[in-house]
């Protein structure tokens, strides 16, 4: 009976390390609804050495999104870049202003909204799957699924997934969907569509790390040497040109990593196939079976 | 054993002045909950888009679920171990489990904005997400917790279903059903208590592994890939002392002796298991080289040195001393220790630690936060009491009547 049992135990532990091991190997892989295609995935480059932060793609997001806004001439009003502003459900992109290093030229505008990361944290999150990455690349949400956990917006590298708290009944979470039902059209994104002086160039995120590398090269001393979202979380859709340091622009500083690559591992690991719970399942049952044995003199004592 | 018979209902008032005042603090938590399910978490809360996630769900939940570790943890030393000698407060910890993890049930549902839609995830599944897991988990979990009470409600009513007027139609029937549950589930209750160990393990963990995904928003003292590996040994560690301290608690209330023979010999198991956890804990911080985020005075370091001071290392050393464990006082001080530090490490990790990139003030709990915080454990404190005077969960001494266990068959 012992023998038995210890060849289970030993079965178990077996599987138990197969299954520790794995979760090593998984390490680098982050798979998530939807993945990036490198040949289909589009993306915007946003060069801020140009933007003149006339808030134009604002009205234009709202416009398209049938969301409530000013009329266009207010936006002229550059008090707004007094406050860092966020995106939030009332509009799903914002620009803000940062002073210039090299004093005397003008501040710098970015427009901010969501980067439609290549392996985006928010989808890999989501307890029901509501965010899901499309073949463009786009990272869109779905209103069907929501339960409004907000786990996406504690994920979001970029604090971007934003909450309606003021509603009691079917609050969503906003944000830059990528214009993807005009992108549906085969029309620009709104934002892209209205910018006055191309600070924004839509296409293929591929296409677009090669024009970054030609301006920055047409351009010596213009740019730092940094296209960000290049590669931070492993590389985003939305990528920025900057004439001075990205932490300056208030862009957080991130790793290469995948956000969601440390966390999926882990769990997988935990899950890998079942294994882990089902041999932590016998492996219980064996002590609890042999300590019972072991009293059995006590009888009465089933549970 | 020790003079103690097997468990029945507490026969004693059950309005005292104590609990009239947490019941006025049961209300006022109620009120507030009602305003947030009708005017929205912005009425009520301080949370933003900033700061997702707040009490309801640092404390609330994740600290919920691991102070409702003395369930998982009793019925391993009881019924997987065989450890006879802690029977008596199996019942106790199972049942505080029970109502923990409904409560935590219900903050969860409070906190979702969508609250009517918290059943989705049955349906739509994402395998890569930890909070799917935890939430899975936790459903599957408590209703093993109530399967598992199942026995001690046959126990209750086999052969004392009374039902008034036409209902006492029902009365035989409903006698049978009792009886055939109570036989099935005799002999399949192993499976129920090694699945509830199997869960609990699984999302004590899985709760850990919730703030790995919020990267470098998360202050590095705190972050760390064996997070899920702390948050388990953390909840079992404050397994035993929550017991001890409730016991202790409900005796108090109950006028009975504390049952120190049984207690000390727990505390005695909570030395090594905090010793363990500690030693991940340091270790983790080494190998990261964490620490040297020690070396400056600020919010963060101080509350890790709080938390790991007062919480772990200080209770660590009140558990190894053998005077302290034999003195009530001694393992009770010790155990709401333990018991802060996992309320601090929560705490911490849900809130101290999270540090969005563009925070414009930092998060503050409301007062109706609080007032909901505070009163659905007024509600867990109520529902338990009346629940001990429903249901024979506790073990009275009263001399020699022979013991029945867990499965009880048929009446006496
Ligand atoms: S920026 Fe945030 S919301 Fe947008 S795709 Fe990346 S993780 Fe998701
Ligand atoms: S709030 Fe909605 S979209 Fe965000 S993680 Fe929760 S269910 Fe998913
Ligand atoms: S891509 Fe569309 S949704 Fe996103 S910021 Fe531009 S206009 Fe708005």
């Amino acid at each position: 009976m012992s023998k038995q049992s210890r060849r289970d135990f030993l079965k178990t532990t077996a599987i138990a390390t197969t299954a520790i091991t794995g979760l090593a190997s998984k390490k680098t892989k982050a798979e998530g609804r939807g993945v990036y295609l490198p040949d289909k995935a589009m993306g915007v480059l946003v060069d801020t050495t140009v933007c003149i932060g006339c808030r134009r793609c604002e009205w234009a997001c709202k416009t398209a999104h049938d969301m409530p806004t000013p009329p266009l001439e207010n936006y002229d009003d550059r008090t707004v870049y007094e406050n860092m502003r966020r995106p939030d459900y009332t509009s799903y992109t914002v620009v803000n202003e940062y002073e210039n290093d090299d004093t005397g030229k003008f501040p710098i505008d970015v427009k901010v909204q969501c980067m439609h990361c290549n392996q985006p944290a928010c989808v890999s999150a989501c307890i029901v799957g509501a965010f899901s990455k499309l073949e463009n690349g786009a990272v869109v949400w779905d209103e069907s699924k929501c339960i409004g956990c907000r786990y996406c917006m504690v994920a979001c590298p970029f604090q971007i997934p934003a909450f309606e708290y003021q509603k009691a009944i079917q609050p969503r979470i906003t944000k830059c969907d990528f214009c993807s039902a005009r992108q549906a059209e085969g029309k620009l994104p709104a934002c892209v569509e209205i910018c006055p002086v191309e600070a924004l160039t839509f296409g293929k995120r591929e296409d677009l790390i090669q024009v970054a590398k030609e301006k920055m090269r047409l351009y010596p001393g213009r740019y730092v040497d940094h296209i960000y979202g290049e590669f931070e979380v492993g590389g985003t859709s939305w990528m920025y040109l900057a004439s001075q340091d990205f932490s300056k622009l208030a862009f957080p500083k991130l790793q290469r990593d995948p956000a969601p690559g440390v966390s999926e591992s882990i769990q997988h690991g935990l899950f890998a196939y079942f294994v882990p719970p089902i041999a932590l399942y016998a492996l219980l049952g064996g002590v609890m079976w042999l300590n019972k044995n072991k009293k059995s003199e006590s009888e009465e004592e089933q549970l | 054993m020790n003079g103690y018979t097997k468990p029945q209902p507490i026969t004693k008032k059950f309005f005292t002045p104590g609990v009239i005042i947490i019941s006025t603090v049961a209300l006022i938590g109620f009120a507030v909950l009602l305003a947030r399910y009708i005017f929205g978490l912005g009425a009520i809360t301080n949370l933003s888009n900033q700061y997702p996630w707040g009490i309801w769900i640092g404390l609330d939940v994740a600290l919920g679920v691991a102070l409702a570790a003395g369930g998982f943890t009793t019925a391993a030393l009881g019924h997987i171990m065989h450890r006879e000698k802690f029977h008596a407060i199996i019942r106790p910890a199972l049942l505080t489990a029970l109502l923990g993890y409904t409560f935590v049930a219900l903050s969860v549902a409070t906190d979702l904005g969508r609250w009517y839609y918290i059943w989705h995830p049955l349906i739509f599944w994402n395998g890569n997400s930890a909070l799917f897991e935890v939430g899975m988990c936790v459903m599957i979990y408590l209703a093993v917790l109530y399967i598992e009470f199942l026995p001690i409600v046959c126990e209750r009513f086999i052969g004392r279903i009374n039902l008034p007027g036409i209902l006492h139609l029902l009365n035989k029937p409903l006698d049978k059903l009792l009886r055939i549950l109570d036989r099935a589930l005799d002999k399949t209750m192993f499976i129920f208590i090694i699945a509830g160990v199997v869960l609990s393990c699984l999302h004590q963990s899985s709760l850990g592994t919730l703030m790995v995904i919020a990267g470098p928003k998360m202050h590095p003292l705190w972050q760390t890939p064996v997070l899920p590996l702390l948050f388990l040994l953390s909840a079992i560690s404050v397994g035993f002392p929550m017991v001890i301290f409730e016991s202790m608690i409900s005796s108090k209330s109950f006028g009975l002796k504390p049952e120190m023979d049984i207690l000390t010999d727990l505390a005695r198991m909570v030395g090594p298991i905090l010793f363990i956890y500690l030693a991940f804990k340091i270790g983790d911080m080494v190998i990261r080289r964490s620490f040297v985020y020690l070396y400056e005075i600020n919010t963060a370091s101080v509350m890790f040195t709080i938390e790991l001071v007062v919480g772990v290392i200080v209770p660590l050393r009140m558990f190894l001393s053998p005077k302290v464990v034999k003195s009530p006082a001694g393992i009770f001080i010790a155990s709401c220790l333990v018991i802060f530090g996992v309320f601090m490490n929560r705490l911490n990790n849900f809130i101290v630690a999270y540090n969005p990139p563009y925070s414009f003030h930092p998060y503050i709990p409301s007062l109706g936060e609080i007032a909901v915080t505070i009163g659905f454990i007024a509600m867990e404190v109520l529902l338990y009491r009346a629940a001990v005077m429903i249901f024979p969960v506790i073990e009275l001494p009263n001399g020699a009547a022979p013991k029945t266990k867990y499965a009880i068959k048929g009446v006496k």
